[in-house]
This record gives structure tokens, C-alpha cells and sequence, in this order.
């Protein structure tokens, strides 16, 4: 589904992603881990038109989309949510999680000021999904608050129903559960599950080992811009170099 | 029984609040001549149904894609001097050139933003103020056309068949008219899939480019709407009152624009309206006004950027939002 070759991206001398390459298989989880400061977010900013990778392809369904503006990396069908909240405060959570359906609102803004009895009922549909997603995220008691008094776990939620609500085919999580208690990490657990199940391929960038070790069916790492390990979670856990970068000198802890 | 009637009213009332008020607003505008016939206040508020025009265009501009624009005077003073040429100098009848203007200043709006709306924050205020003082400059020199600094009159009035807006009355129902379908179309805008992308884009633009918001389209998009409106209404200021001075066009124009944007608050379409009607009836309720309008204005604007940064009315409106919120989420957690 996703396939990186060869990304850097160099900040002045600083190199802080060099040569990455790996794939993300549809319908699958890949999770992204790695200490801090390893690359992960610039990654996916390169990946979704953020940040532009300074060398290397991004091929999406055998498309290259490298370097491609981040609404046109959006309107392809890849979805993603932020490390640090970017909810949109003054919205209301209705309207916070219809803002993921830009692309399906129509562009034209004439016809918008017209609102035609066609545009209403397209309006009608989008408020129903919406209405949905807010249903399978536990939000709908809310759903016309605004999004400023929102608690963070449910601002976590409202970013997750947001990226979701389009059924996009490549779904980048930066960081989902960062933050939470073990009761909300369980339930976003449960619907990365549900969202795996229902055909979604996700890349998910996550710190918390216990989520990555349940959840995921490939692990990619990430050691100061570089892939240092590739595998199933088993795998990963057990490769020298995986440890060593998170612990420091594998020989102190035998 | 009665309790689930009121119910059902309220439901229809808060489901249809945005038409109810427009056609409340409508009625109201409607027989307003009626009560109040003196020409000198109906002047007034038509006057502020101009300002309305442009504010509710910058508001769009300003409070929805979150930029700034210190020139709108600038398109103002084209929409004006552009309907003054075309119908006294090249003889064109009033409402074509009133659409041709507003055409041509549409497509200056787009070559002026397509450079200009690269900048952001302080440069694109500098950039936009730049725009408005060179329309100023030229209006105040090139006299053979504009008239110079002694002004443009003999403006026809507009009319249909024989029937002419040539009195205040009749202005205020053209000018009116005008002003609320203006006023509809941007509620009908803001409450969209575009509104919602461009809100977004005012929240957060790196959100909204992610959501597949095209970020600069829609930014030259709504810039080149509000230079339109502008337009509209300059030329309708024009055929208003037959008679045109550069003092009108000035940056202090542009900023008292501004300021009727900011005490209406961002992004808040009904706030448009109240900050048109405040600030250009301001200056006539209290005579101190008058005469350091801008130190007051200046300060009013400093006040609310200070303590309400999303505007007076919006602020408000926002504060109230919260708190009933907050004492919902209150009740339902007990």
C-alpha cells in the first residue's frame, strides 16, 4: 500500500531522517517505534505533504506522491492525526469531526453560497456519518460542544473520529494513546482493532510497547533517522540492536 | 402535553434559528422607513448597510481563513471610482458597469493576491496597507481622471425603467436588499463543506491542509470574494451619492474596516453586521467622536484584541457557549 524508499530529510547538515525504507502493507497494523528524537514524526510529515523529504520516493498503490502538497496527499485517501492535539478549538466536536469530510463536501464555492436543495442533502449525508463516527468514538452526548472544553482524552477521540470519518485507505496515527490512562488506552486499543478489521491499513507511530506488542502485525524501528529493525513484534523485542537503542549497552543488562 | 409542544417550538425554533433571524431581520428592515422618515438617519443607516457589503466580505476573509487585509478600502475606492468612470466618462448605463467594475476588480484582487497572500501576519498587513495607499496616491494625482483631491461628482443615480433611487427611502430598500442577500449568501457559505474547510483553516492551517483543505486556493478564493463585495459596494456608495472624494478611501478606511470586523469577532456573520452599524453611527451619537474618530476607534480595537481576541460579539457569544457547556457537562456528570 505504502511504500518508502530511500527518505531523508536533512535539517541544514543535520540529517534527521537518512535512507528510510520500508513498506506498509495493506489491511495490516505497522507500528513505528523508536527512542525520541529517532524521526518518527518527521517521517509521517514527509509522508503527508507536511515536511518534504530532502531525498527518496514515496510510492502510495504504486503512486509516487513524494513531495506532493499535504491536501493533495489528503484527497488520495491518506488520513492522519497529529502528536501534539491540532483539534479545532472554537468548533463544535459535530463540526470538528465534519471537517474530515472536506473532500466529499464539494469545492466549489458558489454553489456552496447557492445551497441548493442538492448541496442540503449532501450536507444531510456527511451530518449522518458524521453523527456515526461520533457514535463509534462514545461522543455523541457532545457532539455540539466546543471542542476547547473537551477533556484530552476526548480531544484524542474527536482527532481519531476526524481522521477516520472519511474511510481513508491509509490511516498514520502519530501517537494515539500518548497521554492516556490504562482504561482509555485499552479502549482506543479496541477500535485500532476494529479499524483494522474493517479493511483500514494503519501506520501507527506509538511509544506505548504494550498497545504495539497487542496491536501490531509488523514493526518497523527507528534509531536516529535510520531503520534498524524490521519484523513481527516477537521479533523486534528480541533483536540486540532494538535493545540496545533503547537501553543502552545490551552487555550491562546480561 | 404543553411541555412537548414548547418542546416541539424550541426544537423548530434553535433547527431554523439562522432563517428565522434573517427574515426577522428582513421584516424589521422592511417597515423601519415607515417609523423613521428623517432622510439624515435613513442616510445613516444605508450607509451602514455599505459598510455592511464590504465587512461581511472582509469578515469572510479575516475571521475565516484567519488572514489580514489592511487594502480593502483600496477595492472599495475601485468599485467607487471604477462605476464613476465607466458611467460618467465612457457613458455605460449604471448596472452593467456596476458588474463589469466588479469583474475587473475581482481580477486585480487575484493578481494582487496571488503574490501578496504568500505573507502572512505583519507582511501581509504591510503588503495589503502598501495596496491601499498606491490606489490612494493615484486617486489623489491623476486628476484628469479621478478628479483629484477636489472629487468626483455628478454620478447618476441608479434606476429601474424610470424608476430611480434618487431618494433615501428608496435607497435604503435597494441598499438594504442588497446587503441582506450578501448577509445570505455568507451564511450559506459559512455553513458548508467549504465554511467548514475555511473555519479550518482559520483554527489551525497545518489541520486543515491535512484534511485536504487547499490552504492558498482557498485564501485567493475568499481574498477575491471580499475585494468583489467591496466593489459592489463602492459602486453602490457611488450611485448612492453621487459624489465621490478620495478622503473616503483612505487606510483609515481600511482600518476602521477592521474594526468593524473585530467588534463583530471572527468569523461571526451576524457580528459583521452589528460592527458595520457600531462604528459608522459611533461618530454621529457622541460629538467627541467625531472629532478623534480614530483615536477612539484605535482604542476600541486595542481593547477588544487585548481582552477578547475573537472579537467582541463572537467573544462574547463564545464565552456564553462555554459556560452553558461547561454546566451541561456539570449536570451530566452528576
Amino acid at each position: 500500500m505504502l511504500q518508502l524508499e530511500g527518505i531523508s530529510r536533512h535539517f541544514g547538515g543535520l540529517p534527521a531522517l537518512d535512507g528510510v525504507a520500508f513498506a506498509v502493507p495493506r489491511g495490516r497494523v505497522t507500528a513505528l517505534i523508536g527512542p525520541n528524537g529517532a524521526g518518527k514524526s518527521t517521517l509521517i510529515n514527509c509522508i503527508t505533504g507536511a515536511d518534504q523529504p530532502t531525498g527518496g520516493t514515496v510510492l502510495f498503490r504504486g503512486q509516487n506522491i513524494t513531495g506532493l502538497p499535504a491536501h493533495r496527499v489528503s484527497r488520495l485517501g491518506i488520513s492522519r492525526t497529529f502528536q501534539n492535539l491540532r483539534v479545532f478549538p472554537r468548533l463544535s466536536v459535530l463540526n470538528n469531526v465534519l471537517c474530515g469530510l472536506t473532500g466529499e463536501g464539494g469545492r466549489s464555492m458558489i454553489m456552496a453560497m447557492l445551497r441548493l436543495p442538492a448541496l442540503r442533502h449532501r450536507e444531510r449525508l456527511l451530518r449522518l456519518r458524521a453523527m456515526e463516527a461520533l457514535d463509534r468514538y462514545q461522543l455523541s452526548d457532545k457532539a455540539t460542544w466546543p471542542a476547547a472544553i473537551l477533556a484530552y482524552g476526548d480531544r484524542k477521540r474527536v482527532e481519531l473520529a476526524r481522521a477516520t470519518v472519511s474511510r481513508p485507505e491509509l490511516l498514520l496515527l502519530d501517537e494515539p494513546v500518548a497521554g492516556l490512562n490504562a482504561d482509555e488506552t485499552a479502549a482506543v486499543g479496541g477500535q485500532l482493532k476494529r479499524l483494522r478489521a474493517s479493511g483500514h491499513t494503519i501506520l501507527l507511530v506509538e511509544h506505548d510497547m504494550t498497545l504495539v506488542m497487542e496491536i501490531a502485525d509488523q514493526v518497523v524501528v527507528l534509531d536516529s533517522g535510520r531503520c534498524i529493525a524490521a519484523g513481527t513484534p516477537t521479533e523486534v523485542r528480541r533483536n540486540p540492536l532494538v535493545l540496545e537503542a533503547y537501553l543502552g549497552q545490551t552487555e550491562a543488562c546480561a | 402535553m404543553s411541555g412537548g409542544r414548547r418542546g416541539q417550538l424550541l426544537y423548530f425554533i434553535a433547527l431554523h434559528r439562522t432563517g428565522l433571524l434573517v427574515g426577522l431581520l428582513a421584516a424589521a428592515l422592511l417597515v423601519y422607513p415607515c417609523l423613521e422618515d428623517n432622510p439624515y438617519t435613513l442616510g445613516l443607516t444605508n450607509l451602514i448597510a455599505i459598510n455592511g457589503i464590504i465587512v461581511l466580505g472582509l469578515n469572510l476573509f479575516i475571521g475565516y481563513t484567519g488572514q489580514i487585509s489592511l487594502g480593502h478600502a483600496g477595492f472599495f475606492a475601485l468599485g467607487a471610482y471604477g462605476s464613476a468612470i465607466a458611467t460618467v466618462t465612457a457613458g455605460l448605463p449604471p448596472w452593467p458597469a456596476m458588474a463589469l467594475v466588479a469583474v475587473l476588480v475581482g481580477m486585480i484582487a487575484l493578481v494582487v493576491g496571488i503574490p501578496v497572500l504568500r505573507l502572512t501576519g505583519h507582511y501581509l498587513a504591510m503588503a495589503t496597507l502598501g495596496f491601499n495607499f498606491v490606489i490612494h496616491t493615484v486617486l489623489l494625482e491623476w486628476d484628469e481622471v479621478t478628479g483629484g483631491p477636489s472629487g468626483f461628482s455628478g454620478i447618476p443615480s441608479l434606476a429601474v425603467g424610470q424608476w430611480a433611487f434618487d431618494s433615501e427611502i428608496r435607497l435604503h430598500y435597494l441598499l438594504w436588499a442588497v446587503t441582506m442577500l450578501c448577509l445570505l449568501l455568507s451564511l450559506n457559505l459559512v455553513r458548508s463543506g467549504v465554511g467548514r474547510g475555511l473555519a479550518a483553516l482559520a483554527g489551525d492551517e497545518t489541520a486543515a491542509a491535512a484534511l485536504g483543505v487547499d490552504t492558498r486556493l482557498a485564501k485567493i478564493k475568499v481574498f477575491v470574494l471580499s475585494a468583489v463585495l467591496a466593489s459592489l459596494a463602492g459602486s453602490l456608495f457611488a450611485h448612492s451619492f453621487g459624489y465621490l472624494s478620495p478622503d473616503s478611501f483612505g487606510i483609515f478606511t481600511s482600518a476602521d474596516l477592521v474594526t468593524m470586523v473585530v467588534i463583530g469577532g471572527m468569523g461571526s456573520i451576524w457580528g459583521s453586521l452589528f460592527g458595520a452599524g457600531l462604528i459608522t453611527v459611533l461618530p454621529e451619537w457622541v460629538d467627541l467622536f467625531e472629532t478623534y474618530k480614530d483615536f477612539v476607534h484605535g482604542t476600541i480595537l486595542v481593547l477588544v484584541l487585548m481582552f477578547l481576541p475573537q472579537g467582541l460579539v463572537s467573544g462574547l457569544f463564545d464565552m456564553i457557549r462555554i459556560k452553558i457547556a461547561l454546566r451541561r457537562r456539570k449536570n451530566a456528570a452528576a
